[in-house]
């Protein structure tokens, strides 16, 4: 019996290898490339210059404030949509959600296309609001993410709990706010982490709506164009640790990893 | 009255979701190249999108590189899935740690370390296609991973034992009895792999030889240059997207309607 278990083992020895090469190396190359200057010895130079710089804590600042507001519009329209996708007696519910989510397949810089035509046609000049734009576009291609897993969640929510609070007297609202909303916090979390990152790095919908203000991603791309490895890492590894934190902190909600992350299911 | 209300809304944000894209595959079948004025009706932008060579490589490579990185990531993912889930201890954290690393990071950060990894430091010329195609697994494959691990812990594991204790190798086990128990899996995991390739700009953007496009790529740099007649081929290309997409999903939920009561996976990232 020995002998099998070690054949079905080794299956998983070309995975480790692929991910050992191109996931974990890279990260350690990065890792070294923040920490070294252009001769190759150690330095703490870009780490100073990422948190001296008003250009670099200007942009991490503006980053999170489009991240942050991109998020909470995201949960203010896409919570009420799962919600009432998720509990309501529509027929057709599940043909409704394909539809929202539908979008998500057309490729994303298609849909900012169209996006930006409208809004060419509507402000003229898309330049003079490039907040607002950014969130607008960022809105448009995240929303799906966001409504995806607060949908699953709510869905799976037990009935006979929101019963059970109405029976003992609880009113609608009270209902809502003391048992729906408390038990659909670990889909509003994963749908959080969904569009929160990409907000924060995704800087071709910015580009693409004529925007010429920067986001943390921006900085990778304006770094790697101009030969600077050892900044664009150093930008790669901030970005990596506010990443890290962010699941650190999130990970205690969310139940399922593989549910919640990979497979929305319909 | 509230069920009204209800409705309106869910209405107006479908509403909103589709109008762009609506939008854009009415002025497709337009001479217009800016929404607002309408002048005629023509295929022009169709005949475009169909004589262009520059064009019709993008599509041809960008659905190539879609279906060759995720033909590559569903063995890779599938198989790793199937080993780790045998396996114990540290050997199982370490698979299970990294395959979460592409998933939550950001697509820029995945794209960027590949590119200096690979190109930067061991120099594979980009012109090899190898850096991209690497690059589009690493984001595929921690997918397909994550959607078969899930079957391979519903499966029966006294079926496996049952299989070898009437004589299979655990070879035939494995093709005979593991795998029809996580094919699902599997094809759900390719499907996800084959969009997260399609959407993708990033890893491609640092990636990819000077000479290619993906879809996404170019649109991009299409949107910053000034050629009406490829701005306005785009929304023709976008309108058929859409048409493919909608064929699809239909296709999907009418076969899932049949088999199993209208459940179909997809993918979220």
């Amino acid at each position: 019996m020995k002998g099998i278990h070690f054949t079905r083992k080794q299956l998983a020895i070309p995975y480790g290898l692929f991910l050992t090469c191109f996931v974990a190396v890279p990260l350690l190359v990065i890792i070294y490339y923040a920490f070294t200057n252009g001769d190759g010895h150690f330095s703490l130079a870009n780490l100073i210059q990422f948190f001296t710089s008003p250009n670099t804590i200007g942009t991490l600042c503006y980053s999170f404030a489009i991240a942050i507001v991109t998020t909470l519009v995201c949960l203010v329209l896409g919570y009420p949509i799962a919600y009432i996708l998720a509990r309501s007696n529509f027929r057709s519910k599940s043909v409704l959600i394909l539809m929202f989510v539908m979008p998500m397949w057309i490729n994303f810089t298609l849909r900012i296309t169209a996006l930006k035509e409208i809004l060419t046609a509507i402000e003229g000049n898309l330049a003079y609001y490039p907040f607002f734009n950014s969130v607008i576009g960022m809105t448009y291609d995240f929303l799906p993410f966001m409504l995806l897993p607060m949908y699953t969640t709510i869905c799976k929510l037990d009935n006979s709990l929101m019963e059970a609070a109405a029976d003992l007297g609880a009113s609608p609202l009270q209902v809502f706010l003391k048992v729906t909303l408390p038990l659909s916090v670990p889909g509003i979390i994963s749908g959080v982490t969904m569009v929160f990152l990409p907000a924060m790095t995704n800087y071709v919908v910015l580009d693409m709506l004529y925007n010429s203000t920067y986001i943390m991603g921006s900085l990778i791309g304006s770094y790697f164009s101009a030969y600077d490895w050892h900044n664009g890492s150093m930008i790669a590894l901030v970005l990596l640790v506010l990443i890290l934190i962010f699941t650190l902190m999130t990970e205690r909600f969310t139940d399922d990893s593989a549910d919640s992350r990979g497979g929305a299911l319909l | 009255m509230k069920k009204i209300g209800r409705q309106l809304f869910i209405a107006l944000m479908l509403l909103v979701m589709y109008v762009p894209i609506l939008v854009l595959i009415f002025y497709s079948f337009t001479t217009s190249t800016n929404i607002g004025s309408v002048h005629g009706f023509s295929l022009d932008n169709y005949r475009t999108l169909l004589a262009n060579e520059e064009l019709r490589n993008m599509i041809a490579g960008t659905v190539l590189l879609a279906f060759g990185s995720a033909v590559i990531a569903t063995i890779l993912g599938s198989v790793g899935a199937i080993g780790n889930f045998y396996c114990k201890g540290i050997g199982k954290k370490y698979i299970s740690a990294l395959n979460e690393v592409p998933v939550v990071n950001a697509d820029v950060v995945t794209g960027f370390s590949i590119c200096i990894a690979l190109v930067i430091v061991f120099g594979i010329d980009k012109s090899t296609y190898v850096p991209l195609v690497i690059g589009h697994v690493v984001l595929s494959v921690p997918f397909v991973y994550l959607s078969v691990l899930p079957k391979l812990k519903q499966m029966d594991s006294s079926l496996y034992e049952a299989a070898m204790d009437l004589g299979a190798t655990p070879t035939q086990a494995l093709v005979k009895v593991v795998l029809p128990q996580i094919f699902s899996g599997i094809i759900s995991g390719f499907a996800l792999a084959l969009t997260l390739s399609l959407d993708d700009y990033f890893i491609a953007s640092y990636t990819k030889p000077a000479t290619f496009d993906t879809i996404s790529t170019y649109v991009v740099n299409a949107t910053k240059g000034s050629q009406t007649e490829i701005k306005t081929a785009l929304w023709a290309l976008s309108t058929v997207i859409f048409v493919i997409v909608l064929v699809v999903v239909l296709c999907m939920n009418l076969a899932g309607k049949k088999s199993e009561g209208g459940s179909s996976y997809e993918k979220a990232r």
